[in-house]
């Protein structure tokens, strides 16, 4: 291992010797977060420290990805013989006539729309909070505690009081709403926005506390001006709050955009396995489908590399982001 | 004088029109807040209810109180299913992945914060892609590794799974930590002579231990929480995780809510222990992306 990064750190060194010049203006940026007074190590000390998580990274994430590319050009084979075939792009042609897996990532676009909903929600909860009404400390911990339950234990007990005779539709029948009692996970065309709603239910503890954190560290000379100027709540919201939380904001959009990508697989597999008639697969569910159960390796790994090319695209919003307030010194 | 009378009675309206407003805002806002908070609460109410009744008892009396809290159910649940033997595999797994992603994850953020390192830039631009990567589509060709390798439901293969999935967020957020240690401090070191290694066991982990106690905290609720890797790679019963088991207890007791509510009780409770001890340091390690940017 110290061989290998004492090497790496040779060649390494001169690239990035080379690379330095090129690199004015980073540089200067770098100067501000990676001050002056940072340690000088000796050459290749800092590959060190470093190797070990570099070496995983390298096992968990680059090799499985390289192979995830070839898989998809490839009918992989079960056993010996089933052979493994080069088959080009067939697996993304077929993948593309399935309607399955369009409906897949139809059921993910679809799951975004929780992440307005959830915005919304989380800035006006988070700007109440922030007016500090008597015992706002207790509704904060008790709006947060959804988010630290696990998506199994939520998964399970929402199924329950979504049943056609769960406490839901009893309590829609006990305050007059009989009309809209229904099971809710066992049609089609309310299994989805059910599923939506419990990950809103869950998640949105996460977004009201980063963005009453987000308040709390901005100067409350803000409100207290716009106050004394006669601003009302929504003009405070609107003038003030808003414009404060919009890092806060870009980012829990991001993170959650990337959950509704990558990150329901345990919802559906605990709360509908996909159904009824399909309604609720998701492209994960989708992928894990096609490979644990219908062993059809090449056609799962298509669709994650398709998933991988969504998702890269998001990864580049959130890494652009992360520069830019890194640059405008939220850092 | 009647003027000035006259002003002082404007302004003294106003001035109740306004509490008035003030004090309309302040019940529409407790309404709000207390709206939502009955609707997050409601399903741990309902789970920790029903786990107190009887089937018998849940049947004529879904929502209300229990007549009388019953603990034989959490009894039948806790003989029932192998909750216990399925605790040990979630503590083994947690504790096991946690603590080396968490020292590897120090030991890699250590250079890549405060080291001058030309290629830490990228190399933290890499961490924050990766951290995003879905995991579905890293096991599908890791479950053929593990496959050949002979490794399938392992303890082993797990941890390493789980160690490699969280280390880039682990390092990323050590990164954002480290970088707030005062540079002086470092200074010092090094006109003492200490050595990196010294420095960084005497300066950079004291001063970083809350930092790395929040890691632990993320870290260790996400592991706990997961199911698609323990479900792919841990198909032997002796090895399933709570999380899985919880599922399969659900299906296994459909029939039965009270039981299956108080099997999730049981498998929620080590987690709200670990939540209220570290509350302080979860919260700052949740929000450390999105209010520092």
């Amino acid at each position: 291992m110290n061989g290998r990064s004492a090497d790496q750190t040779g060649t390494e060194a001169v690239a990035l010797g080379f690379r330095a010049r090129r690199q004015g203006r980073q540089a200067q940026r770098r100067a501000s977060a990676q001050e002056l007074g940072a340690i000088i190590p000796k050459r290749g000390v800092p590959w060190l420290y470093a190797a070990p998580t570099l070496l995983f990274v390298v096992a968990i994430f680059a090799y499985p990805i390289v192979t995830l590319v070839k898989y998809s050009l490839e009918n992989v084979g079960t056993s010996q013989y089933l052979p493994t075939t080069y088959v080009g792009t067939a697996n993304f042609s077929y993948i593309f006539k399935d309607s399955l897996f369009i409906r897949a990532i139809e059921n993910n676009l679809k799951l975004f729309l929780c992440v307005p909903v959830m915005v919304i929600l989380a800035v006006i909860l988070a700007t109440i909070l922030y007016d500090r009404p008597r015992g706002w400390k207790v509704y904060r911990v008790l709006l947060f505690l959804p988010y630290i339950l696990s998506i199994p234990v939520v998964g399970i007990v929402f199924s329950y009081l979504f049943t056609y005779n769960g406490s839901i539709n009893e309590i829609l029948r006990g305050t007059g709403l009989g009309f809209l009692a229904k099971d809710w996970l066992g049609t089609p065309a309310w299994a989805l926005p059910t599923i939506g709603f419990v990950i809103i239910w869950k998640e949105l503890g996460f977004g009201i506390i980063l963005m009453n954190a987000r308040l709390l560290s901005v100067s409350e000379e803000y409100f207290e001006a716009a106050r004394v100027d006669g601003a009302g709540w929504w003009r405070r919201l609107w003038h003030i709050a808003l414009p404060q939380l919009v890092p806060a904001i870009a980012f829990f959009s991001i993170v959650e955009l990337i959950n509704m990508l990558s990150w329901v697989f345990a919802y559906i597999y605990v709360i509908s396995l996909g159904g009824p008639e399909n309604s609720t697969v998701v492209t994960e569910f989708y992928i894990y489908r096609q490979v644990f159960e219908n062993n059809a390796i090449g056609v799962g790994a298509a669709a994650g590399v398709v998933l991988l090319g969504v998702v890269s695209v998001l990864i580049a919003a959130r890494m652009f982001m992360h520069r830019r307030l890194t640059a405008y010194g939220y850092d | 004088m009647a003027t000035t009378e006259l002003a002082s009675a404007d302004f003294e309206r106003s001035r109740r029109a306004s509490r008035r407003r003030a004090r309309v805002g302040s019940i529409s806002r407790h309404a709000v807040l207390l709206a939502f908070t009955v609707a997050a609460l409601f399903p741990i109410y309902f789970m920790v209810s029903s786990a107190l009744k009887t089937n018998a008892d849940f049947a004529g009396n879904q929502l209300g109180l229990p007549h009388t809290p019953v603990f034989s159910t959490i009894e039948s649940a806790i003989s029932g299913g192998s909750i216990f033997r399925w605790l040990t595999n979630s503590l083994i797994f947690t504790a096991a992945s946690v603590l080396i992603s968490t020292a590897l994850a120090a030991l890699c953020a250590y250079p890549l914060s405060l080291m001058r390192w030309r290629p830490s830039r990228w190399l933290l631009t890499l961490m924050i892609a990766l951290m995003v990567i879905p995991p579905i589509v890293l096991i599908v060709p890791l479950f053929q590794m593990v496959v050949e390798l002979n490794q399938l439901s392992t303890y082993r293969s797990v941890i390493v799974i789980y160690t490699g999935i969280m280390l880039p967020f682990s390092t990323f957020l050590l990164v954002s930590f480290f970088s707030t240690i005062p540079r002086s401090l470092l200074e010092a070191a090094r006109i003492d002579g200490a050595s990196t290694w010294r420095t960084f066991r005497s300066i950079v982990l004291p001063l970083g231990a809350p930092a790395i106690v929040t890691v632990i905290t993320v870290q260790a609720l996400w592991v706990w929480n997961e199911v698609l890797i323990a479900v792919v790679f841990l198909q032997k019963e002796s090895l399933r995780t709570l999380m899985v088991g919880l599922t399969l207890f659900n299906s296994r007791y459909q029939v039965d809510v009270p039981i299956v509510m108080a099997g999730m009780m049981i498998g929620t409770i080590p987690m709200l222990l670990v939540y209220l001890v570290g509350q302080r340091f979860f919260i700052r390690g949740i929000t450390a992306g999105g209010v520092k940017g």
